[in-house]
């Protein structure tokens, strides 16, 4: 019976510290993935301006109440626009971006295909 | 006749990333608020100024009144700059000036307020930042005129000439 | 008096540049052996942009404050190694610098190339011209580095502090000499087309210039990276910022061209094609310089800018475009057809697919740079590109890639024959069970990660194999290739591995972990030269007992007034350990920042190893 007792007490423990590191986790990847608005090109992670310091808090504390990532990206976004967002979400405004890479690759082997390997 | 179109084409394609980077070059690259976003006024508890103690946002905006959210601090030397503008927008009975203390010590605070004159009718504090993040601000100092619970103006740094006149048109 | 010799020299200078078009044009007609005239006053323009170069150095050293360049980023109390490298260190000054470097280089070339035929040597230096008068009009007309200030201040505006640097002050003239490099592919690839020159003893003879723009542009790509690693305080080294990508663009540019050549060279095909590559490089170089020194980019590195400069290099690129366009379809020869008939398994085929996998990061690197600019001109809807872009669509890729630079050297050329399939089998079965032990052991459970790790492992095992038994066709190719895995595998183990604590700490608290424990005992201050320094001292104790003590620093400069923070680094050949502290405002405590980045120190050796392959590549051929 103690050792039961002991061994849950244990188990909670480890979990929440498993939950704990897990949290500071997407902490850091939910800033990692957003632009600091008032630095020049840095993330809000990397930098240590005021603003960037107060928005890890509101991260950390909208995890705490249980928003997920995707949620914290919206309500972010929805105060600061697209332009927070290191990530740009695919949309009408950016199919092109996402996927023109992949059409100059496709397009890149179907010449290379037909002009080298295709005997006429 | 294919050796004609390719050469055409390309120039078209160049000349339409000429033209595109000529109208980028001028565009800000400075953070500039989107008019598009959220117009509505956050749903907040602000803790006071004097004592601490919480209010919610419904019983600070009157639906019929102008306001000017102000978040400032006492260590932001810009400021003082617009601390004049807000003197005088204090003498407009139209508005109705609302202080954001942001991440300040209390006391340097009290003193700025003392020394230049305090142009709010109520100020609250913002220790960590949080509050002026619902705002959708990202410094000091930021200003919001507010009509009906919503952002009709927002000011980003400090209040000049130009916007004191400016604000001063809307509320009439 | 320095800087006034040195605008009058400046201006002298773009005087040569009428007499080598004159003299070159007459040339061409008349002789069948390349005029003199043509190198001598290549070298006289070459010496007066020199002096001009040297009077403004002198200014800065001398702190002449009558110079508005100097006035504006310099200051008395600046180191001297400072002052020099301020020179450098602005927009007038590395244009100048810029300008330094295409005069020289179009002197060597013109000595180096007494083999090749006149008409392409002085259409090079035509061309070269071209480029090289359009500087001089940018530089005189736009941004002077000589202009005067009355009354003469009494002190400058100083250097950004961040700029006070031993790498940066380095960095530019580095890259420059890579940048620069480029144009003379591009000068030489216009010529070559203009002369109907384009053949394999063209390739043979550019390949060099490729080679050391290449390398030049390595190493400057490196130590801007270093540099950031050490001086911006948050621990990266890429950040896939707009300024980094357009250096890293004709990077990507010229080693696809250097693979390129090499078809070109042995088997005289691929011609148009290294053409066009010849031009994009140096386009993309300047393009870089437009994006930098506009200010149309919002970058971490952008420390001067002017739209009106901007518009300049926007027109003048332009133009370079539109005239190596007519040049290209005005030029192409219907030569006689090449049989195109490729087999499957050849070298020709491997550096196709190296090409071809080159020009999509080449594209990703574009598109995510300047879709932001596109985007918001047509829409007005302002985006940001970030790291997570590059990520996903470059990383899937580069598992093919690594594979295909593992195999490819092995190939011959035409038609051939896997050789060694029983060993390559073996290490790709080491590859992947090392990979998965290593993923697994540290819980980091990505099928990414063991997929990845297997593939830089496999191209690092064949090519380790081929250093012992000295199969390899080529020593500086496998250099290359084993420093890229090299490369691969330390960014792939630093990404996954590294730790980082992000912490308020006042003097005298403890911050513990499972691994470690950091104590911030307490804090001095210093008077240096041009700033207070105030030191940080902490120790940082591990689970074996072992204890690091670490100084970071904040730097309150004088002039002008900045707060830096300095990182400290104690570095070994298996980790770094990264310390920074930063005042945070109104509190009592410091925000401080520790981080365990492992295998740091093998991301700089590789892209030395890559770099030092090339030269190897350049020494070898002049034997």
């Amino acid at each position: 019976m103690r050792f039961t007792t002991i061994y849950l007490l244990i188990g909670f423990l480890l979990n929440i510290n498993f939950s704990y590191a897990n949290e500071i986790q997407t902490e850091n990847k939910i800033a990692k993935n957003l632009r600091c608005l008032i630095c020049q090109g840095q993330s809000v992670h990397d930098s240590d301006s005021e603003f960037a310091i107060s928005l890890k808090l509101v991260i950390r504390n909208k995890i705490e109440e249980g928003m997920s990532e995707k949620q914290i990206y919206s309500f972010l976004k929805k105060k600061y626009g697209e332009w927070i967002l290191y990530d740009p979400v695919l949309n009408r405004n950016t199919y092109f971006l996402w996927l023109l890479p992949l059409l100059i690759f496709l397009a890149g082997g179907a010449i290379i295909i037909k002009k080298f390997y295709i005997r006429k | 006749m294919k050796l004609k179109i390719t050469p055409i084409i390309i120039i078209l394609f160049f000349l339409i990333i000429f033209i595109i980077f000529f109208k980028g070059l001028k565009n800000s690259n400075i953070y500039t608020p989107d008019l598009n976003l959220e117009k509505k006024i956050p749903i907040l508890v602000y803790k006071s100024f004097e004592n601490n103690t919480e209010i919610v946002s419904e019983k600070i905006f009157n639906k019929k009144r102008f306001y000017l959210m102000n978040i400032w601090a006492s260590w932001c030397i810009p400021c003082r700059e617009e601390h004049v503008f807000l003197m005088k927008l204090k003498k407009d009975q139209k508005v109705e000036l609302i202080g954001l203390n942001y991440k300040d010590n209390i006391t340097n605070a009290k003193k700025f307020l003392k020394e230049l004159g305090n142009p709010y009718k109520k100020v609250f504090t913002d220790v960590d930042g949080i509050s002026s993040i619902s705002w959708g601000a990202y410094g000091v100092p930021e200003s919001f005129l507010i009509y009906e619970n919503k952002i009709i103006k927002r000011y980003i740094g400090p209040i000049k000439y130009e916007n004191f006149i400016e604000i001063e048109k809307i509320i009439k | 008096m320095a800087s006034l010799i040195g605008s009058y020299s400046l201006s002298f200078g773009l005087f040569f540049s009428f007499f080598i078009t004159f003299f070159s044009i007459k040339n061409l007609k008349n002789s069948e052996v390349l005029d003199k005239k043509i190198i001598s006053f290549t070298l006289l323009q070459f010496i007066f942009v020199t002096i001009s170069f040297l009077g403004l150095i002198i200014s800065f050293v001398n702190s002449d404050f009558s110079n508005e360049t100097v006035f504006n980023h310099s200051h008395t109390t600046k180191p001297l190694f400072y002052k020099i490298s301020g020179t450098w260190g602005n927009h007038e000054g590395s244009l100048l610098l810029w300008l330094l470097v295409l005069t020289f280089f179009v002197f060597i070339f013109l000595l180096k190339s007494s083999e090749q035929p006149k008409k392409y040597r002085i259409f090079t230096s035509l061309f070269q011209q071209i480029i090289i008068v359009g500087f001089f009009v940018f530089l005189i007309k736009t941004s002077s580095p000589f202009n005067f200030i009355f009354p003469v201040p009494e002190e400058g505006l100083g250097l950004n502090p961040i700029l006070q640097d031993p790498a940066l002050a380095i960095h530019p003239p580095i890259l420059y000499l890579g940048y620069v490099g480029s144009s003379i592919i591009f000068s030489s690839a216009l010529a070559a087309m203009v002369s109907n020159y384009v053949s394999k003893e063209w390739a043979k003879h550019i390949k060099k210039w490729v080679l050391i723009s290449w390398i030049f542009l390595s190493l400057g790509i490196l130590l801007g990276s270093v540099w950031a690693y050490y001086e911006l305080g948050w621990g990266g080294f890429w950040f896939w910022d707009p300024v980094e990508n357009v250096s890293l663009m004709p990077w990507l540019a010229l080693t696809t061209l250097l693979h390129c050549i090499l078809v070109l060279e042995k088997k005289g095909i691929l011609a148009s094609w290294a053409m066009i590559l010849s031009i994009a490089t140096f386009a993309l170089s300047m393009s870089g310089t437009f994006l930098v020194r506009s200010g149309i980019l919002n970058s971490v590195h952008t420390f001067a800018n002017d739209p009106e400069r901007g518009l300049f290099i926007l027109i003048f690129l332009f133009s370079l475009i539109f005239l190596s366009i007519f040049i290209f379809f005005f030029f192409q020869t219907n030569k006689k057809k090449i049989e195109n008939n490729f087999f499957w398994l050849s070298k020709e085929t491997s550096i196709l697919i190296n090409n071809w996998f080159m020009m999509y990061f080449l594209s990703v690197v574009l598109v995510g740079t300047i879709y932001p600019i596109f985007l918001e001109v047509l829409t007005t809807n302002k985006i940001s590109v970030g790291p997570p872009f590059y990520n996903k669509l470059m990383i899937p890729f580069l598992v093919p890639f690594l594979f295909a630079m593992a195999i490819g050297p092995k190939l011959k050329w035409i038609k051939s024959e896997l050789e060694d399939k029983v060993y390559m089998f073996l290490f790709l079965i080491i590859s992947f069970l090392l990979s998965a032990l290593i993923v697994k052991k540290f819980d980091v459970s990505f099928l990414i990660n063991t997929i990845l790790i297997t593939s830089a492992f496999f191209l690092f095992f064949i090519t380790l194999r081929d250093f012992f038994l000295k199969t390899f066709k080529n020593l500086s190719q496998n250099i290359a290739h084993f420093g890229f895995s090299l490369l691969i595998l330390s960014i792939l183990f630093n990404n996954i591995f590294s730790t980082e604590v992000i912490t308020n700490l006042k003097i005298g608290e403890t911050f513990k972990s499972e691994k470690f424990t950091i104590k911030f005992i307490n804090i001095d201050q210093e008077n240096r030269k041009n700033f207070k320094a105030i030191i940080g001292k902490f120790n940082v104790k591990y689970l074996d007992g072992s204890v690091d003590f670490l100084n970071p620093e904040l730097r309150i400069y004088n002039q002008p007034n900045i707060i830096t923070s300095e990182a400290d680094i104690k570095t070994n050949l298996f980790t770094d350990k990264f310390i920074t502290m930063n005042y945070v405002q109104n509190q009592e405590y410091f925000n401080v920042r520790y981080q365990e980045k492992p295998l740091m120190i093998w991301i700089w050796i590789s892209v030395i190893l890559i770099s030092l392959s090339g030269l190897l590549s350049v020494l070898k051929k002049k034997i």
